[in-house]
């Protein structure tokens, strides 16, 4: 169904030799505690500027959601839980999940670029180049999580106008280093390694979520047959997707590029008959 | 309040949006209809040429000389950094609509160019100019009129190869609506600045080019489902409605006023007008749906509901 070959090892499709293991996050939300060290490590690390004081007025979220000058963001979600009995009281929970780019399989981002600036790392993982980006936008709304923005700010300031995101750490990788969101993380529930483990690590602990009776626990983004060839981001979540600001069942638009060329092909022979058509009928 | 509503048809985050909206500025969706014009009016520039009429063919070549040159002024103004513009001629690149886009630019470009100075050349006195003149028109023109129409109809793959639902969906369409939308921009022009004489091609060329954008408009107001919600939103739809109109007026004042110059005049302003606004409704819709997280949610939910696993 998705028309992605599979399996697929993405460094290895950009053509690396031999890559190294492909490198992700597994985001456990089950024991996020919200403090946002994450938020504030990413920044710090990655130079990234303030997005600003601003109270949104909706929960301790004041990030609201990822873009140019947020790379980590946690979601707070507060939900009520009825009471189990008529002499209960109903009661509150919490739910908490750092999120971050989802270092897709199958990036719509990079597919379309049209300057070759957001590159497919050794490790696997999308980012983009500052010195190439000449900030057209196309990744932007290409994104089906709506991760990668535009940086706004006056002018010369760092990279802006220019597309930003989640470099993975990029840098950090290099040197042999965990990305800083998760060296900040203080419960591990921002995990860093290579995909396959964690894809298994994560399979284990809803396991042992399940056992224990949490069955709202599921995974998101470890289906390497879903529609953006699975994540280099797997998360535990604790409610459906959307709940966290998640699309249900992303898909990478450019699957149905051949389909739109085609699309395009034919209306462009249409317009080119009509034109003969047009001729032909005020044939002198 | 709307944005609790929202959070409840989606049950999405705060209401807040899932998708990032395009951070295009109004240049992009007027090189939509300035990149059109420009594939409409070579078309009809390179029928006028092989079908003898000089006086089509000129105003037809100056007009997509114009629009190219529009077109690019646009493009290189939208860019995040426009100095670094000529970054898209590092790669070539077809799983990237820009890509592609930048590369039948590049190649149309100086055809349509060169077509468009040989009628100005034809007006200077130098005779061994005007000699050499009309042959490497016709060279140039033809093969500006040869890509013409992936210029017209790659935008539609820009917008269709994106996360945004109301365009994703209309993937099957939207090449069609760019594709009827160019063809009656460029007869708009043509009826505009040609002589009543020699617009006959034009004005048949109207017709049909509007009946195609329609048809292929209603279509999307209508038959996709959700997403036709947000082409029938009120931003949208009044401008597809100003569309409908202007193109509507604008070919039946091209047939009352065959032999009128006001008329035609008329006509062609009405024909643009209505291209201008069909390129603007669709981006807005595009707009509507990115903004509501329940064009994004619910059609995904749905799907996976579908295949058993949904939960």
């Amino acid at each position: 169904m998705t028309g992605f070959p599979l399996p697929c090892d993405p460094a290895a499709e950009a053509g690396y030799l031999d890559p190294p293991a492909r490198v992700g996050f597994f985001t456990d939300t089950s024991i996020c505690i919200g403090c946002k060290a994450c938020e504030v490590a990413c920044k710090e690390w990655n130079g990234v500027p303030t997005s600003g004081l601003e109270l949104l007025g909706m929960s301790y979220d004041n990030t609201g959601s990822l873009g140019a000058d947020t790379w980590r963001h946690v979601a707070f979600i507060e939900q009520k839980v009825p009471a189990q009995s008529a002499a209960g009281q109903d009661s509150v929970r919490w739910l908490m999940s750092s999120d971050v780019c989802k270092h897709c399989t199958h990036a719509a981002c990079l597919d379309v670029c049209p300057t070759g600036s957001l590159l497919r790392t050794e490790f696997g993982t999308v980012v983009v180049q500052d010195d190439i980006c000449n900030g057209c936008g196309a990744c932007i709304p290409a994104c089906p999580y709506g991760v990668i923005d535009q940086r706004h700010g006056s002018d010369g300031g760092k990279n802006v106008g220019l597309a930003q995101k989640c470099t993975l750490c990029y840098d950090r990788l290099g040197a042999g280093l965990e990305p800083a969101c998760a060296t900040a993380c203080p419960t591990d529930s921002i995990q860093f390694g290579p995909l396959d483990e964690l894809r298994q690590r994560a399979g284990d602990r809803v396991r042992t979520l399940h056992a224990a009776g949490v069955t709202d626990a599921r995974l998101y983004g470890e289906d390497p047959g879903d529609g953006v060839g699975g994540t280099g981001s797997v998360f535990l979540l604790l409610d459906a997707p959307e709940v966290y600001g998640l699309p249900p069942d992303p898909v990478c638009a450019t699957r149905d590029l051949g389909a739109m060329w085609k699309r395009a092909g034919v209306a462009g022979l249409a317009m080119a008959a009509v034109v003969v058509a047009a001729f032909a009928r005020s044939a002198r | 309040m709307t944005d609790q509503e929202e959070a409840d048809a989606s049950g999405s985050y705060y209401g807040r949006p899932i998708i990032k909206a395009p951070v295009w500025k109004h240049d992009i969706t007027a090189y939509l209809f300035t990149g059109g014009l420009a594939a409409g009016s070579s078309l009809l520039a390179a029928g006028a040429d092989l079908t003898g009429r000089p006086a089509l063919r000129r105003g037809c070549r100056l007009t997509s000389l114009a629009a190219l040159s529009a077109s690019a002024a646009f493009l290189i103004h939208d860019l995040g950094r426009p100095s670094r513009f000529a970054n898209m001629l590092r790669v070539f690149k077809p799983t990237s609509p820009m890509s592609m886009g930048t590369w039948i630019l590049t190649a149309y470009g100086p055809l349509a160019g060169l077509a468009a100075v040989t009628e100005l050349a034809g007006a200077l006195p130098n005779g061994r100019l005007r000699g050499s003149g009309p042959a490497t028109g016709r060279v140039a023109g033809l093969g500006a009129a040869a890509l013409a129409p992936a210029l017209a109809t790659y935008t539609a793959v820009l917008l269709a190869d994106t996360a945004v639902p109301a365009w994703h969906q209309a993937h099957r369409h939207l090449p069609f609506v760019f594709a009827g939308s160019a063809l009656a921009s460029g007869a708009g022009a043509a009826l505009l600045v040609t002589p009543t004489s020699q617009t006959g091609p034009a004005l048949h060329l109207a017709v049909a080019g509007t009946a195609l954008e329609l048809a292929a408009i209603h279509v999307l107001e209508h038959r996709l489902g959700l997403q036709s919600q947000a082409y029938r939103a009120p931003g949208p739809a009044r401008l597809l409605r100003l569309s409908r109109g202007l193109g509507l007026a604008g070919v039946a004042a091209g047939i009352a006023g065959r032999r009128s110059r006001a008329l035609s005049t008329l006509a062609g302003a009405a024909l643009l007008a209505g291209s201008v606004c069909t390129r603007f409704g669709v981006y807005q819709a595009g707009l509507v749906s990115a903004a509501d997280p329940a064009f994004t949610v619910l059609p995904q939910r749905k799907r996976l509901e579908a295949s058993g696993e949904g939960g």
